[in-house]
């Protein structure tokens, strides 16, 4: 259980606070409702690009990271297709110093052109380092344009190449923080060594102040249901053939979005798991199988990817893993089978309200998706998941029709 | 009115509170080190081995044996040893390191008794059956493959062979290694190092009475392994000194690792050389990372750091760079290494350091376990809790002088190791 406090402020942004006073540290975590989905084509990589240029010093503070570390704390973030995310931890007693810095940088930033440049060549250098420079690095350039053709969950959140992020230019930068940072579109948590009233207090003193700001309105383009096999074939200088398949599944706020997630526990989770056992022990055609979801806010992907083992043609390789996929869709989950992956998300859970910045990040996702409660309730709607439904589910989503299908074959092979 | 430009208030970090373990034993010995703190109703139980009986031939065979403890004992098969731990909603994890080898269970408190049993089985009754093991070495030999291609990987295996050679720390595993493990091997060292006297207990979480008694009655009796051992003891030389390139013609970035062999934990210098480290490279506000990151854009990372292991210790700078500036990230790196020893550091840049270090350590006794954590390190260093103190003692005091009496000591560039992996 992660109690919480919740207020708002007048200018739109809303505050959680969770006492826990079995830590001397306290977490201050703003998610802002912004990601990869809200770029435009031709500019993609922004979100992230302009995460990194939120630590290049703001309006009245020209540097951001060392300030915090003289109070003892440390800060990073992370940037998704739906949402970008800052967190900083520190001594409790230290936490107006993270008040006064994340303030700051919600009134204005510095917009500094040498921080910029260099933040491009960062970026750059993290493209070469995450998605270049690694076998089989670019698989979700690929199979992102593969699965999605008309929802901006096409591109990656590094974007779509590197000239894109080359281009970025200062009126960019400037126009995407009027329209994205702002009060109303984010969510702070407050928690660790603190108490509800000395945060008002703070929250009053440092953020009333920022204007609320235009409201950004999502006004998406969805994805048109999929009805035709996706293929495509890349060839690389990999050791390994390998394949992706891609279904689309329920975004994140629906009703059936547990059940995808259970589902992939019953075909991956850990080593009692349906692919790994059949296909990885008994008929050893991959060296490494998963099945894992993409828990997105709007149509998700439902993924199974796997590398061949030497010797097994791709046909053969997929032939089994569609076998695996055909009887989660044509017969029920044992009771065992779906007790196990309950009782593994409940342990999930619970492990995860060992860390306070998880429990600070929970919160906060939690009252994006609308009620920061949802945390404390989420197990429940995994308890209420029965076979029948599992079986359902898996029916409408694992069919050839929907899939997209990326192989990626060494070169040796093309 | 509000003045933004002023800092708030603060407070530098003065009392961070370690959380000593209780020690216990089970009716045969084994020593067991519990910190029983925390809100969940949650726990987790680690069995330590020391690695012994080191054979340079055989460089697999710990590891395999590590890694393949949970897949078959003389009552469960492999599926069914997962199965029942997934049931249970626990977490079998097995852990292989350079000087100890681990498993852990993580559970809820209220299926401790079932997972129990299960893991007595896995540690007493394990047959690594033939063909548990052939899949290992396939996909294994697989994994490594793909693990190759990748310039950080070859830069660390290439660095770690360089300065430790065949020893266990350094020895340089190759596909063909995986080919020749022998079933025979794994049960000889099963049966060495898996067994009472060479085992430790660390648990974390909630753990009363109830839950001792209960680790005691199925953990508390003779085991079933009882072979030989001896643990293992390394002494290094000198590492080499120069450069090893590695071409990979089609690189975009290059991978750099250089270093030298150090003190370790036991050294009464080890605090210090912690302190010119964060300042060198152990923080996002580290020079490396201000200069070669933040100034040049050369790399979306660099750090640097020291690192403690039984018989040695070893300190490494790395990074991954744009192929086109990799010469120029080279000559900075010489760069910051040279100023932190000519020039001593600034009481501003250094008390930002202090802060920073002592704020760190205060946020890494998050719960439970990270207790725990601590008092391993200390424990397997034969150090105690002193250790900690003047730990904290010295990155209070340390002055400007010492730091860089400490860089002339220790950084001698010319004797270090270098390995680039990637184009120059």
């Amino acid at each position: 259980m992660v109690d919480f406090n919740r207020f708002t402020l007048a200018n739109g942004l809303r505050v959680l606070v969770h006492e826990d006073d079995t830590t001397p540290m306290a977490v201050l975590n703003i998610l802002y409702d912004v990601g990869a989905r809200d770029e435009e084509e031709g500019k993609t990589g922004f979100a992230h690009l302009f995460e990194h240029l939120m630590f290049g010093g703001s309006v009245n503070i020209p540097v951001y990271d060392e300030p915090l570390q003289r109070v003892g704390g440390e800060n990073n973030a992370f940037t998704s297709n739906d949402i970008t995310n800052y967190y900083i931890t520190l001594p409790a007693t230290n936490i107006e110093t993270a008040f006064w810095l994340e303030s700051d940088r919600m009134l204005s930033l510095a917009f500094s052109e040498k921080s910029l440049e260099t933040q491009r060549n960062v970026v750059c250098e993290e493209f070469k380092q995450r998605y270049l420079n690694q076998p089989y690095g670019d698989v979700w350039l690929k199979l992102r344009p593969l699965a999605y053709k008309k929802h901006a969950y096409r591109w990656a959140t590094i974007g779509q190449d590197l000239a894109q992020i080359e281009n970025a230019s200062m009126e960019d930068v400037k126009a995407f923080f009027k329209k994205h940072y702002n009060p109303q579109n984010a969510i702070m948590v407050v928690g660790g060594n603190v108490k509800t009233e000395e945060i008002k207090l703070l929250a009053e003193k440092w953020f009333s102040p920022i204007p609320a700001g235009d409201k950004y309105v999502r006004d998406l383009v969805q994805e048109p249901a999929q009805t035709e096999a996706r293929k495509e074939t890349v060839t690389a200088n990999v050791p390994l053939n390998a394949f992706y398949l891609a279904f689309k599944m329920a975004a994140r706020r629906d009703a059936d979005y547990q059940v995808y997630d259970l589902l992939s526990d019953v075909l991956s989770q850990g080593q009692s798991s349906r692919l790994y056992n059949s296909l990885l022990k008994d008929q050893q055609l991959f060296s490494d199988i998963h099945a894992y979801i993409t828990s997105s806010l709007d149509e998700g992907l439902f993924v199974v990817e796997g590398k061949l083992s030497e010797g097994v043609t791709m046909e053969a390789a997929e032939k089994a893993v569609w076998a695996e996929l055909d009887k989660i869709a044509t017969e029920e989950v044992s009771q065992i089978e779906l007790t196990k992956v309950k009782n593994k998300s409940e342990s999930i859970m619970v492990f995860a309200e060992m860390s306070l910045l998880d429990k600070a990040m929970n919160l906060a996702y939690y009252e994006l998706l609308g009620d920061a409660n949802g945390l404390n309730t989420e197990i429940q709607k995994y308890l209420a998941v029965d076979a029948a439904k599992l079986l359902q589910v898996a029916k409408k989503t694992f069919v050839r029709e929907q899939c997209s299908t990326l192989y990626y074959l060494t070169s040796e092979n093309a | 009115m509000l003045n933004r430009t002023l800092i708030p208030e603060s407070r530098q970090v003065n009392d961070i509170n370690f959380i000593a373990p209780q020690k216990q034993e089970l009716a045969n010995g084994i020593k067991v080190f519990t910190v029983n703190a925390g809100k969940q109703e949650l726990v987790r139980i680690e069995f330590v081995f020391e690695n012994v009986n080191w054979d340079e031939s055989k460089p697999l065979q710990a590891i395999a044996v590590n890694h393949l403890i949970n897949n078959g004992t003389d009552k469960l098969t492999a599926r069914e040893i997962a199965d029942r731990v997934d049931y249970y909603g626990a977490f079998l994890q097995t852990d292989y390191g350079a000087d100890q080898s681990s498993i852990k269970i993580y559970t809820l408190n209220k299926h401790l008794g079932s997972v129990l049993p299960i893991l007595w089985s896995v540690l007493n009754e394990s047959i690594f059956p033939q063909q548990e093991l052939d899949i290992f070495k396939q996909n294994q030999q697989q994994s490594l493959k793909v693990s190759l291609q990748k310039n950080d990987f070859l830069a660390r295996k290439n660095f770690a062979h360089a300065i430790f050679g065949t020893s266990t720390y350094g020895s340089d595993i190759d596909v063909e290694d995986y080919q020749a493990i022998e079933r025979a091997d794994l049960v000889a060292y099963f049966s060495a190092a898996y067994k009472p006297e060479n085992c430790t207990i660390f648990v974390a979480g909630k753990f009363e009475a109830a839950e001792f008694d209960l680790l005691n009655a199925n953990f508390g009796m003779d085991w079933n392994n009882e072979a030989g051992s001896v643990i293992n003891q390394f002494s290094f030389e000198a590492s080499p000194k120069g450069e090893i390139f590695i071409e990979r013609a089609d690189a975009i970035q290059s991978a750099i690792r250089m270093g030298t062999l150090s003190i370790n934990r036991s050294h009464p210098d080890f605090a210090g050389f912690q302190v010119m480290n964060c300042l060198l490279g152990g923080y996002f506000g580290s020079r490396l990372m201000a200069n070669i990151r933040e100034d040049k854009g050369y790399t979306y990372g660099i750090g640097s750091a020291i690192v403690s292991l039984k018989d040695a210790g070893y300190f490494f700078i790395a990074t991954e760079v744009g192929a086109d500036v990799c010469t120029s990230a080279l000559n900075e790196i010489e760069k910051e290494i040279d100023l932190l020893k000519s020039e001593a550091v600034s009481e501003q840049e250094l008390s930002l350091v202090r802060s920073y270090m002592l704020g760190s350590m205060l946020g890494s006794l998050e719960n439970a376990f990270s207790h725990a954590d601590k008092f391993k390190n200390i424990y397997y260093s034969g150090l105690d809790y002193d250790y900690y103190d003047n730990y904290i003692h010295t990155v209070k005091s340390i002055t400007a002088e010492q730091v860089k009496a400490l860089a002339n000591k220790y950084l001698n560039t010319a004797d270090f190791t270098k390995v680039v992996v990637g184009k120059k």
